[in-house]
Formats: structure tokens, sequence, C-alpha cells
């Protein structure tokens, strides 16, 4: 009799969810996804047109748009040979090299912000020689936002395509050897072509936390309209003085991010 | 002017020393077990693992000598190789697959299409020239990586069981053609290979290896007569005994007695075929005969007959039919008597 019980059990749970864990489950959906409901309920939707074509809110949104353009090119130039020389050189100390290129993942980002100062401001470690030797200087500029947004999303992009990479059939690189391709050009025939997907999806997550970064950016490019006030420094400057228009903007947000996720799915939703 | 290999080297506890030439047009096939170092061999000649010693040199040309740190990297070598699995790149079509060696070692873009599409044509696959691998069947996968080792014009080619990513019905074609595609090639060919059939089908000659080393040389005819190791004798589908023979008599290392066709004398192989071994119930008579108890050890099918796996003073492979089996009752542990012609046993020196 117990036996034929605990067969029956299993037959149970194979079709169902357990209530043990539906409801933490439900919870768990109800958090994540309520937020985004509560701003679609109180989306001024009559005056959404008027407020997103307000000057501050287009400057903003084009400035972010075109820094995080930015900062994602940048780090595809420089981070997916980065992440070539983790998923394939023998370099020693290379885990430590992984460690320290990806800490802004965990690094909050205004101690990022900080860090920059330190290293790139008019008085920073590189930044100090390069103003006393030309008299460029980075902080509260339209490039120390694509510098900030650069180091925060950067790592998102290396950590993608040395994935993509480490997964990648090494065997063709070396069927491209025997055909006597030299190394620079196994990685641009064959290598890229076969990770395009891993670096596709790298740069799009790349671009999305470049869109989205606040702390780094406020910290050391400030916040002023035009140059440095991108989206999300909108949107909680607007906060205090003009909440609908908080609304609006972080509406506009909301979309970039599904969109975003759209581009991915095949990456993420799709797997089962 | 050929290949001219002895290669050294250490993988894991294997140790790899072995030696051999390969002359212009001729196909050599390195035949072993699983393990037995084949395809490291291959990666050695093509420069994508480096040796521990020993020298390579192909057409005079040196290409690794470790002693005296000489390493030629792969892509500076002469040479075209056809993969397990073809490998062929998925993102290009056939012919920009069969172009990609012209490209990389200098060819302008329009002049490897070219040359490109002829090896397409010759491979007779115009029909798939811009198909992507995906679409390909296996053994059209299998003439493109051809076609894309030989475009080059290599003066080494290097197939690494180039015939075991397909299924049976398919191989038997792809063979045949394979060994059209190789009497054409003016170049030194290395075949590596588990399957004697491939092997013996392909290869002008053979070198056999087993935990490293190399056991046998000789052309696909004197190793399947004369094998010299049981793995051999085992492919080859020869009971492999060894002896001391005085004129026709040889004294099995077990003790026993066999009689043989050719008279000769010192330490000898005896190789007896499966289908020359009879069984019967009772002790047979008449003579020259060769005559052992033996158990029955085990029992396979094989093609149309039953392989027999016989224990005793001598141990042997005996083929009989189906009806032969079911009316002799052949169970594993029976006792019968096996009996082989003398003129049917092929004793030859160790």
């Amino acid at each position: 009799m117990s036996q034929r019980g605990r067969v029956e059990r299993q037959v149970d749970g194979a079709t169902g969810v357990p209530a043990v864990l539906l409801v933490p489950a439900a919870l768990a959906v109800a958090f994540l996804v309520l937020p985004l409901v509560a701003l679609l309920i109180r989306a001024p939707w009559s005056t959404l047109g008027s407020l997103l074509a307000e000057p501050a809110v287009r400057q903003a949104l084009r400035l972010s748009l075109i820094s995080a353009s930015l900062a994602t090119l940048i780090s595809l130039v420089v981070g997916v040979p980065l992440a070539w020389v983790l998923a394939r050189s023998q370099l020693r100390g290379r885990t430590i090299l992984r460690a320290l290129v990806t800490v802004p993942l965990v690094l909050p980002p205004v101690v990022g912000g900080v860090a920059l100062f330190f290293a790139l401001g008019r008085r920073g470690v590189v930044g100090g020689p390069l103003y006393d030797a030309t008299g460029v200087s980075f902080p509260f500029t339209t490039s120390a936002v694509v510098l900030a947004e650069t180091f925060v999303a950067m790592p998102f992009l290396i950590i993608t395509v040395e994935g993509a990479l480490r997964a990648a059939d090494r065997r063709y690189e070396d069927a491209a050897a025997t055909l006597g391709a030299s190394r620079a050009t196994t990685f641009r025939r064959v290598t890229l072509p076969l990770v395009a997907p891993g670096i596709a999806a790298g740069a799009v997550l790349c671009w999305a936390r470049a869109l989205g970064e606040f702390g780094a950016t406020i910290t050391f490019a400030g916040n002023f309209p035009g140059t440095t006030r991108t989206m999300p420094l909108a949107v909680y400057l607007a906060l205090e003085s003009d909440p609908e228009a908080a609304i609006a903007l972080s509406l506009v947000m909301l979309a970039v991010s599904l969109f975003t996720l759209m581009f991915l799915r095949d990456r993420w939703l799709m797997r089962t | 002017m050929s290949l001219d290999a002895h290669v050294v080297l250490q993988r894991g506890t294997l140790h790899v020393d072995v030696s051999f030439e390969v002359g212009p047009g001729e196909v050599l096939a390195v035949l072993g077990p699983n393990g037995a170092g084949k395809s490291t061999l291959l990666r050695v000649l093509a420069g994508l693992t480096a040796p521990h010693g020993g020298r390579i040199s192909l057409d005079g040309k040196l290409l690794d000598e470790p002693a005296v740190g000489i390493r030629v990297p792969p892509h500076h070598r002469p040479i075209g190789m056809v993969f397990q699995d073809h490998l062929l790149f998925p993102h290009l079509s056939t012919v920009d697959n069969v172009a990609f060696g012209l490209r990389a070692r200098g060819e302008s873009r329009q002049a490897a299409r070219a040359i490109a599409g002829e090896w397409v044509a010759r491979m007779d696959l115009a029909d798939y020239s811009s198909a992507k691998p995906r679409s390909l069947s296996g053994g059209q996968a299998q003439r493109v990586a051809l076609a894309r080792a030989l475009a080059g014009d290599p003066r080494l080619l290097l197939l690494d069981e180039p015939l075991s990513a397909l299924d049976a019905r398919t191989k038997l074609d792809v063979r045949a053609d394979l060994r059209h595609h190789l009497a054409d090639y003016p170049g030194a060919t290395v075949l590596v290979t588990h399957d004697p059939v491939d092997a013996m089908a392909l290869a002008d000659r053979l070198v056999v290896i087993e935990r490293g080393r190399v056991v046998q040389v000789g052309t696909p005819v004197e190793v399947s007569r004369r094998p010299r190791t049981d793995y051999v004798a085992r492919l080859v589908g020869l009971s492999l005994l060894s002896g001391t023979a005085q004129g026709r008599a040889v004294v099995l290392d077990s003790g026993a007695a066999v009689q043989v066709a050719e008279p000769t004398n010192g330490p000898v192989f005896v190789a007896i075929r499966p289908a020359a071994v009879a069984l019967y119930r009772t002790r047979p008579d008449g003579s020259p005969r060769n005559v052992w108890a033996v158990t029955v050890g085990g029992v396979t099918p094989y093609g149309e007959t039953l392989r027999v796996d016989l224990h005793g003073e001598v141990p042997l492979t005996a083929d009989v039919t189906p009806e032969a089996a079911a009316e002799l009752d052949l169970v594993i542990g029976a006792r019968f008597w096996a009996s082989v012609k003398a003129n049917e046993v092929a004793a030859y020196p160790a």
C-alpha cells in the first residue's frame, strides 16, 4: 500500500507544482511584476506625448542613447580581445585578471564613480599628468558619462563573450590553421563569426546596462542638462519636481528594457 | 622526396615513439586501437601538437626537430587535413569553405573562388556550391572536406578517420570515391583509422601501432596474411599463435603441436582462418589434419555466419553456419573437437 501511494504522488508531481513551491513562486512573480504594473497604472497616458516632447526629455534621451552606444562600441573594441585573452591564452594569472576586470559587476556604481575620479580626474593618477600635458579633463563632461558607463557595463560584454568563446569548438581553429590561416586570420574569419551570436548578446546586455547607469555617472560626470544628464538622472531629478514626467521617462526606460529582452529571447526566454 | 617522420611524444601515461616514411603518391594508413596514439600522431604532423623529440621532414624541408628548437607552425606547413567530423566552417558556403585555404594562403577572392569552383565541380558538388554545411549529407560534407584540404595543393595530405562519421551505406560509396581521389593525388598521404577495412581498401602500406609503438609495417596483403600481434590478427579475422617450427611440425608455446603447410625452422607465427576450422562432436579421423579438444567460450553473429570463440590447448576462432550451429548444439561450455587441415595453416618466421 505504501509503495502504491508513493507512485501516485510521483505522478502528481510530474504534472502539477507542489504547493510548497507554488506559493513562494507566486510571491516572487508578484514582487517583480507589481512595480512595473504600478508604473503603467499611474502613467499619465493623456499627457504622455507632450511630456516626452519636452526639449529636456528629448535631450536626456538623446544623450543616453549616444553615450550608451559609445560605451558599447568602446567595450566591443577592447572587451572582445580581452575576452579572447581570458578564454584562450595561456597567460599566467588569468584567473586573477578575470576577477579584477569583473569587479565592476559587483562594485557599487557610486564607488566606481569615485574610483574613476581618482584615476581620471583632474588630479587623478592618470588624469593629472594628462591634464598637465594636454589640458584635457574628463570629469563633468559627456566623455565622463561614456567612461563611467563603459566602466560599469563592459564586464557584462566580457563575461558573455568569454563564455561564447569557451563554448565554441576550438577544432575549427585547428582546421583553419591547417589551411594556412594565421592566428589573426583565423580569429577574424573563423572565431569571430562562430561567436557572433555571443558577441551580439553581450553587446545588447552591455548597452542596456550602460543605458541604465546612474551611480558612477552622477559621481564622475555630475548632473548637467545637455552634457551629462542621462535618462536615469533625469528620472531621479524629475521625481522631486515633476512626478508625472518621472513616470513618463521611466516608461521609456521600461520599453527599452523590454525591447532588449525581446532581442535576447532566443538566448534566454526560449531556453527551457 | 617525401615525408620522413620520427615522432616522440609523451601524452599522459602514453609514450609515443614511432618512425615511418611516406613516398610521393603513396597512401600510408596508420592502424591501431583507440588510445594507441594515432590521432596524436596526425596532430603532430599537422603542427597542431608539439612533439617532444624526433624529427619530421617533408620533401627535405625540416618541419619539427625539438632538439634544435625547430617547429614550423601549422599555417606554414604545406599540408591539407581532413578531420574526423569534417569541421566545415558552419558560417561559410561549400565554395567558400573550399576557397578558405586559398584565400588564407594569399590568393585573391576571385582567383580563390574560381579554383574552389573547379574543385567543387570535380567532387560533383556543383549543385551544392552555395549550400551551408548543415544542409549537406555526411557523404557530401566528406567530399567538401576533401576538396578543402586538396584545393591548396598540399605536399602532404592528412586524413583523420575520414569515414568514421558516415553511416554504413554511405561509407561504401564514399570509400570508393575517396580511393579514386587519392589515386589522383601526387603528394604523400597519411591516413589514420581504427577500421581495418578502410585501411586495406585505401592504403598502399600499413603501419600498425599499439600503445605508441609500431608493431607491424607492410602492404595490406602482407599484414592481413601474416599478422604479428594478436590485435592485428583479430582485426583481419585470424587466430594467431606462436611457437617453434621444425619442418612441417610446430610446437606452440602452450605445448600443443600443429601440422603446417610449408616447412620452416625456428620461432614462427601460426595463423589460422576462422573459416578453415571445422567442429565435430566426436574425434574425426583422417590426415593430414590437426585435431584439438576445445570448449565453446562464446558465440557472436558475424555477417551471415556465427563466430565461435574456442578455448583449449589451442585457442581458436571458428566460423560456422547457423544451421551447423543448431545441429551441433553450440552452447557456451560445450566440448567439441576442432579440426584444421595442415594446408590451411600458415606459418611464418616470428
